[in-house]
Formats: C-alpha cells, sequence, structure tokens
C-alpha cells in the first residue's frame, strides 16, 4: 500500500468480524481475560447484560488488526487508542467450527490528516467498529508513521 | 470531600500509586495463540520462518499483546484490587485504553511492566456519578528499551 497514495479522507479497507463463542473462549485463553461476564449465562445475566457479551479488549484487537493489515511492513503504528460505548453479543456456535447464523462486525477507518514529522510522513485516522445495525460500537483512533 | 461525592479521602489516596515490577515473557507460541484468537492470519504473528526472514527477524507480537507474566501479576490488577478496597461499592468496567507503541516487541523479549494511577476525576454521566481512573503503564524490555505505554481508563460506577 503506497502511502504517497493516502490523502486525508482516504478509507482504510473494511476488516469484517464474527465474534462467536468460539472466539471469545479463545481470547480468554489467549489473554488471561476470565471474567465470567464473557462466558458465565448467569453471571452476565445478574449484570444485567442479558448474555455474556464480547470483550472490549477483543475488538480493540479488531481494530488493531485494521490498521496493520493496511500498513503492512511500510509503516509503523505508533499510537492506538479507543473507547466502548456499546455491548456486543457473539454468535452460539451450531457445529464445532460454523457459528449461526447472525451479525456480523465491520471494523472501519479513515485519514483525519497527514503531515511530515522528522521526515517521516504521519497519519492520523479515526477507527470503529460497526455491530450488525451501523452503530459504533467502539471507536478510537490510530497514528502510523511512513518513512 | 464534597457532599454526594464518590471521591472518597480513600480514594483520594490510591492517586500516585505505583504497582509492580511484574516480569512478563513473550513466547512465540502465545503470540501465535493470540493472532489465532483474533482471527489474524499476519505471517509476521504466525509463521515463525516467514518471520524470521522478514525485518523483524523474528515473531512480532500484534499491537496491544505483550507476552504473559512469569512473576507477579499484571500491576494493574493489584491497583483494581487496591481500588475495590477503598470502596467496595464501585463497579468497574473497562472504558477503553490508549497505546503508545515506541518499538516492536517480539518473540524472545523479557518485558518489565510497572503501573501508576494518574489520577481518579468525577463525572456526572447517563448512570449518575462517576468515577474516571486513569491508570499508566509502562513495559520496558530487556535492553532497558522502553516498548510500550498504556494508558488504561476504568470507569467506576
Amino acid at each position: 500500500m503506497p502511502y504517497k497514495s493516502i490523502n486525508v479522507g482516504s478509507e482504510i479497507p473494511t476488516l469484517t468480524k464474527v465474534a462467536t463463542t468460539r472466539m471469545l473462549v479463545q481470547w480468554a485463553g489467549a489473554t488471561g481475560d476470565f471474567n465470567p461476564l464473557h462466558y458465565e449465562d448467569d453471571f452476565a445475566k445478574a449484570m444485567m447484560l442479558g448474555s455474556p457479551i464480547v470483550h472490549g479488549a477483543l475488538k480493540r484487537a479488531w481494530l488493531g488488526q485494521l490498521i496493520t493489515d493496511w500498513i503492512g511492513e511500510q509503516g509503523e503504528l505508533k499510537k492506538l487508542s479507543c473507547r466502548y460505548r456499546g455491548m456486543d453479543y457473539p454468535r452460539k456456535m451450531k457445529t464445532m467450527e460454523e457459528p449461526h447464523e447472525g451479525e456480523t462486525w465491520l471494523c472501519k477507518g479513515k485519514v483525519i490528516k497527514k503531515y511530515i514529522e522528522d521526515n517521516n510522513v504521519i497519519v492520523e485516522c479515526e477507527i470503529w467498529v460497526e455491530n450488525g445495525k451501523g452503530e459504533k460500537t467502539t471507536q478510537g483512533s490510530a497514528v502510523v508513521s511512513f518513512k | 470531600m464534597v457532599e454526594g461525592s464518590r471521591l472518597t479521602h480513600g480514594l483520594r489516596k490510591i492517586i500516585g500509586t505505583i504497582s509492580g515490577p511484574a516480569i512478563f515473557k513473550v513466547e512465540e507460541g502465545a503470540i501465535q495463540r493470540y493472532a489465532q484468537a483474533i482471527d489474524d492470519p499476519n505471517p509476521v504473528f504466525n509463521d515463525i520462518e516467514y518471520a524470521q526472514n522478514s525485518q523483524h527477524g523474528r515473531l512480532i507480537c500484534p499491537p496491544g499483546f505483550t507476552g504473559w507474566p512469569v512473576k507477579g501479576e499484571h500491576p494493574v490488577i493489584n491497583i483494581i484490587s487496591a481500588i475495590t478496597r477503598a470502596d467496595a461499592s464501585l463497579r468497574l468496567v473497562d472504558g477503553g485504553v490508549e497505546y503508545e507503541f515506541l518499538h516492536h516487541i517480539g518473540a524472545g523479549d523479557i518485558l518489565i511492566a510497572i503501573a501508576k494511577v494518574i489520577d481518579i476525576t468525577e463525572r456526572e454521566t447517563k448512570a449518575g456519578k462517576s468515577l474516571f481512573i486513569n491508570v499508566g503503564t509502562t513495559f520496558t524490555n530487556q535492553n532497558s528499551a522502553v516498548v510500550l505505554n498504556v494508558i488504561s481508563t476504568f470507569i467506576g460506577l
């Protein structure tokens, strides 16, 4: 991805994700976040959330992938931030490998600034995760650098 | 303390608290499991041979992954415990994070993590008076280079 083609307003290629109960289990195992909010029905109900929710940090990791997929080996991710604006609920598994039909999440972003700093091209982006209804449940920003 | 404020004297005393150090070890298998968990097939996170032949010379971590603690707990956990001891009525939720990446973290790194409570402020939100707790964590590698700065925000409801 040649950075010279990036301009203010450029859109980052959308990254599609499907959160499943299986993914949440894998995430818990890979990170050590065993909060029952993300796997225990009764606990999630007691916390007034209805059912287990997607880890906020998992959505943040999706946004990290949105950027690293986009910049490839040409750029360096310098900053990433996000805030969680809404709950997301995973699809349950139908088979060992396939989830039930349901929601799909879209990770998106666009360039809001581009400038030179210390001989590097700096690009600032707004990034976010949209749920199946098009609502932004996670919003943030990223700063990348190209030599 | 202002009447009706949730920012108690006990919580104010926690501002400036330092937790750690904890030691994190970054291993190839852990990096691969993390990448698989988020369904990220990028070979610099997954393929050892590819990564060794890349500019990085090794598997590197997806943004935000810092390996697993091998000595001590993540220092933020101790801070959360101190907050909940100071006010057991608080329900803490993840309010977000800011990362500053200074150097790549990758397989073989040994990181030292130290966290500090930066500030605790009170704001009116839809849920009423809520506390915003900012905790800064610094990760330093085996070469004494700061590789990552993190500011984690917790909202006390």
